[in-house]
């Protein structure tokens, strides 16, 4: 942010970061990177029923370049790897990624010539959701875990060189 | 069990069909697969099969001839269905193309050719459908390595 360059780890970054996380966790823009059924979980998070805003995380952007929050949904193949890859380089620091349900946290059951064992194998992970698909409250939950850990971030912390 | 349509088939194409059976009204044919093309317009000119339902194939390692492939037809005239299989050998898997007949064999035989490596001759753009250009071998040969991967992109250690 410039300031920890002058100041490095002192008082005043200390504080900076509670500001700034302050504002970050409250206002995740998410960018949905949907493929496969999982979505229809995703989408109902986002309805009234359970209502992800109430959390801050309200807006949907589906440009990558306005978005904190990659939220990758369902099953990734070998031959989307590469898209998901762009979508990921293509996002403003600072950002995390959330694996939504077992396809793309681990490929699930499709242990197969086509699937990706995994979104790690493609880029860094913040929180995976287990769940085929998972249920709207574990979203609600993985978004309160990725707030706690946003939290203890600083300003200082270069995480993606 | 005699059925019309069977009996149809077998009289019309004496010397190419190989068997006939029918289990609950689903009726099947087996014929050489030099015979596939002309059976095909037979039934799409004299029969009224006016859709191609499905053309896939299937692996039966280590049977020699190891593949089968399997199209499934259908009259809307005659509300009528009938398969035709024929059996395809792994040193020279080549089938005539149905796309000459009905378009909608076009994807068909693309995802054949993917999937299983057989080659339609006469189809007018026989390139991969489904896995991306690169890729070696065909996945659902049941010779295909079942933990092989082929990453486009490296993966992260
Ligand atoms: S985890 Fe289950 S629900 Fe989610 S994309 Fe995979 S198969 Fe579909």
């Amino acid at each position: 942010m410039g300031l920890e360059t002058i100041f490095g780890h002192s008082y005043l970054t200390t504080r900076l970061d509670a500001a700034v996380n302050w504002g970050r966790k409250y206002s995740f823009f998410q960018y949905p990177f949907v493929t496969a059924c999982c979505g229809m979980e995703y989408m109902s998070v986002f309805a009234s029923a359970y209502d992800i805003a109430r959390f801050g995380a309200e807006y949907p952007r589906f440009s990558p370049r306005q978005a904190d929050v990659l939220f990758v949904v369902g099953t990734v193949n070998e031959k989307l790897a590469p898209v998901l890859k762009r979508v990921y380089d293509q996002m403003c620091e600072p950002k995390w990624v959330v694996s939504f349900g077992v396809c793309a946290t681990s490929g699930g059951f499709y242990d197969n010539y086509a699937t990706v064992q995994g979104i790690d194998k493609i880029i860094p992970v913040d929180i995976y959701i287990p769940g085929c698909p998972p249920r709207p409250e574990a979203i609600l939950d993985a978004l309160i875990k990725l707030q706690e850990k946003v939290s203890k971030e600083s300003v200082l912390d270069r995480k993606y060189k | 069990m005699t059925s019309y349509l069977l009996e149809t088939i077998r009289s019309k194409f004496p010397d190419d069909i190989l068997e006939t059976h029918a289990f609950r009204g689903d009726e099947t044919v087996l014929l050489k697969k030099e015979a596939l093309l002309k059976a095909a317009a037979f039934l799409k000119d004299d029969l009224g099969f006016d859709f191609l339902m499905d053309l896939t194939a299937a692996d039966y390692l280590p049977r020699e001839p190891r593949f089968e492939l399997v199209c499934h037809f259908y009259s809307s005239k005659h509300n009528y269905r009938l398969r035709l299989k024929c059996p395809v050998g792994a040193d020279d898997p080549k089938v005539d193309s149905l796309t000459p007949l009905w378009a909608g064999a076009n994807w068909f035989e693309r995802e054949a050719y993917d999937m299983y490596g057989i080659k339609f001759e006469g189809h007018p753009d026989l390139r991969r459908i489904l896995m991306y250009d690169g890729f070696e071998g065909h996945p659902l040969r049941k010779d295909y390595p079942l933990k092989q991967r082929q990453p486009r992109i490296p993966h992260r250690g």
